[in-house]
């Protein structure tokens, strides 16, 4: 079906004038973790004696001389396949690790730095009377923000979601399942800032409210209805069309079947899912921005006037560009990490706990 | 399991009656006010749709009914001023630039660790490092942008001088000094950011390449390099290429990150190490809390070309997939 052709004299090739029998000479299975170490040193070495400021330019040295080296070394002592083979092994792992040096270097960051103003004080007090300048304050403002809109969204998002979902799986066919899919793929790609003015335009320039939690909470639920479409979709699939069969010919109704049969086999998929997108719409800023407005005080009414949350709480801090207030956002950059991952740990606790049920 | 057009055939269901094979279930009232529910929210999606376009281009034209520039070649956003002067030049320029500098980074190292995954790392840890790989997926677009600003660009600078100092006289890779708050910037950054996406869609492609192409190959003596390339890739092919739209999808419409990071400008320069430029989603979260009403406006204007572009991006990446879907099923 694809075009695998391997007509090419493979096997030829991979007999060269071998100097004894079967065997081609290879290098002994520590030389890539040698030469690794070799060119980190190298790389270290040539980063200092050559005065390279940033230590992104030494990694980067250290990377090209070792992919280098091992194609080198290998095409002397193994032959131009195995050359090539090293070669790709070794920007695989070379690619790999550029990829976490900077996943690691942000989650050190954020714990480093955010550990020093974090404590009871600053997760129960507001930034009311507190001049971004000075140290002191905190993100209780923000965290209610942020639990009353995910709340709210999440409450308008779900069910809705799950309901799509169910249409999708139970009876969706035809052209208007088609086109619901199609728009649910495309929805989970809208921009987040484009759902913001989405609500901007109807709820506040054209129907004249203010801004409020409420009106973040209905973009955010925008953005999070295709998450629990897509997830709770794939978990209804899983469920045995058998379990389906058997209630329907017990004479039981297809809601009935649904609510009662099909739902609760798939319910630790959907929670899971569920719980995942909440994590998502968590950490939106953009929305935010447009349609909650921000606030230094607290404000326990989400329907009725500015709020804050937490990573509108960040870009805040940020945005008043002194050290007391980066303290404050890395601060609040921990809570808001440790929330996001507190709710997928959790979500995928559910899915391991409940695991599936189904393809027995 | 898809809901292929196998059925196709049958009677319209769209008649809002019940369903052909169901005869007698969908009569009882329970059934019939479920059926209504689920397929009202399935309709409520698309007219939720349908309203970000129409609102979305409601507001766009009575801004641009206004607009003493023209939109689309205005060097210029001085859309609060009387009369408003605005155009997306510098926008789409940013914002096209921008990701496109992400994907050139992102794509390749997204496909090496999509393979060390599926077939490099020991089997004990691809299970843990795709997880890792999901978790960080779920890492907020403010925190980047906060680690952006505050660590990525300091550590920069460096890079940015040697390359001024080697590359600097092709124009491109010019850069004087101060911080590094450019476009390139951005680029790697939203690189990071889409990383996770583009590497766990690649995943999935390359673990469902079929294990019998890839035993012969290695049963005809073929490296492991040679396996990959003659039977992962060019099975995985069309699926990376969708991988990376919707990469480039997120990239696009990357608001926050960005926000913090560049420090924007109204002009096009031939550098992307300088400081300067802008992209849709910048500028909206920018400038949104200075606009007036048709300032407003104009912003959602943009926010309409933003979201038109995504959607053409998204769209062909899903359909490349739903094609693909086809060939394997």
């Amino acid at each position: 079906m694809s075009g695998v052709t391997m007509n090419k004299p493979l096997v030829a090739d991979s007999a060269p004038k071998a100097p004894s029998g079967l065997h081609q000479p290879r290098l002994p299975r520590w030389a890539p973790a040698a030469l690794a170490l070799g060119a980190a040193a190298v790389g270290t070495g040539i980063g200092i004696g050559a005065g390279l400021g940033s230590h992104v330019q030494w990694g980067l040295l250290a990377a090209v001389l070792y992919v280098a080296g091992m194609f080198a070394l290998a095409a002397r002592v193994e032959g131009r396949r195995q050359a090539k083979d090293r070669l790709a092994t070794s920007l695989v792992w070379v690619c790999f690790l550029i990829a976490v040096v900077p996943l690691v270097s942000l989650v050190w960051e954020t714990i480093a730095r955010g550990i020093k103003v974090l404590d009871g004080n600053f997760l129960s007090h507001s930034m009311a009377g507190v001049l971004t300048i000075q140290p002191g304050g905190g993100v209780y403002h923000a965290i209610i923000g942020t639990l009353e809109q995910v709340g709210i969204a999440t409450a308008i998002a779900a069910p809705i979601g799950l309901l799509t979902a169910i249409y999708l799986v139970e009876y969706g066919r035809g052209r208007l399942a088609k086109a619901v899919t199609f728009f649910v793929d495309v929805m989970t790609g809208i921009p987040s800032i484009v759902a913001g003015l989405f609500v901007l335009s109807f709820w506040i320039l054209m129907m004249d409210n203010g801004y409020s939690g409420f009106a973040g909470s209905m973009a955010l639920a925008i953005l999070m209805m295709p998450v629990v479409v897509r997830s709770t979709e794939e978990m209804l699939k899983l469920v045995p069309n058998e379990l389906r069969e058997a209630s329907l010919a017990l004479g039981v109704p297809k809601w009935r079947t649904i609510l009662k049969v099909v739902l609760p086999t798939a319910i630790g998929g959907i929670a899971t899912g569920v719980m995942l997108a909440v994590a998502r719409i968590a950490g939106e800023s953009a929305p935010i921005v447009l349609l909650v407005f921000g606030s230094q005080l607290i404000n326990n009414n989400p329907f009725e006037g500015a709020q804050s949350s937490l990573p509108y709480y960040i870009y805040e801090q940020w945005a008043a560009g002194n050290e007391a207030s980066y303290d404050r956002a890395w601060a609040a950059a921990l809570v808001l990490i440790a929330f996001v991952m507190i709710l997928n740990l959790v979500a995928r606790g559910i899915a391991r706990w409940k695991a599936p049920k189904a393809g027995r | 399991m898809d809901i292929t057009p196998a059925t196709a055939a049958s009677p319209p269901p769209l008649a809002g009656g019940p369903a052909p094979a169901e005869q007698k279930a969908t009569t009882r009232p329970g059934d019939r006010i479920f059926l209504a529910l689920s397929r009202g929210s399935g309709i409520l999606l698309l007219v939720i749709m349908a309203a970000i376009a129409v609102f979305l281009t409601v507001r766009a034209t009575n801004a641009l009914s206004h607009n003493e520039g023209n939109f689309f070649t205005t060097f210029e956003w001085s859309a609060n001023s009387t009369p408003p002067v605005f155009g997306i030049a510098v926008l789409a320029f940013g914002t096209v630039v921008s990701s496109l500098i992400a994907m050139l980074i992102a794509v390749p190292v997204a496909i090496g660790i999509a393979l060390f995954i599926s077939h490099y790392a020991p089997r004990r840890l691809s299970t843990p490092l795709s997880y890792v790989i999901d978790l960080l997926a779920a890492v907020p677009s403010i925190v980047y942008g906060l680690w952006g600003a505050l660590f990525l660009v300091p550590h920069l600078g460096g890079l940015y001088g040697w390359l001024n100092d080697y590359f600097g006289w092709t124009g491109i890779f010019e850069y004087h000094d101060g911080a590094a708050r450019s476009l390139f910037t951005i680029g790697i950054l939203l690189a990071i950011m889409i990383l996770p996406i583009v590497t766990s869609v690649s995943r999935e492609v390359f673990l469902q390449a079929p294990k019998m192409h890839e035993e012969a190959a290695l049963a005809l003596g073929a490296t492991r390099w040679e396996v990959i390339r003659m039977s992962v890739l060019p099975f995985g092919r069309s699926g990376v290429i969708s991988a990376s739209m919707l990469g480039l999808g997120r990239a696009l419409g990357e608001t926050m990150a960005v926000a913090t990071v560049l420090s924007p400008s109204f002009e096009i320069g031939t550098s992307l190490l300088d400081p300067g430029g802008g992209t849709f989603a910048q500028n909206i979260a920018s400038s949104f809390k200075e606009s007036g009403e048709i300032g407003k406006d104009a912003l959602i204007a943009s926010g309409l070309v933003l979201f038109v572009l995504t959607l053409l991006v998204n769209g062909a990446a899903r359909l490349i997939i739903a094609r693909r879907k086809e060939y394997t099923a």
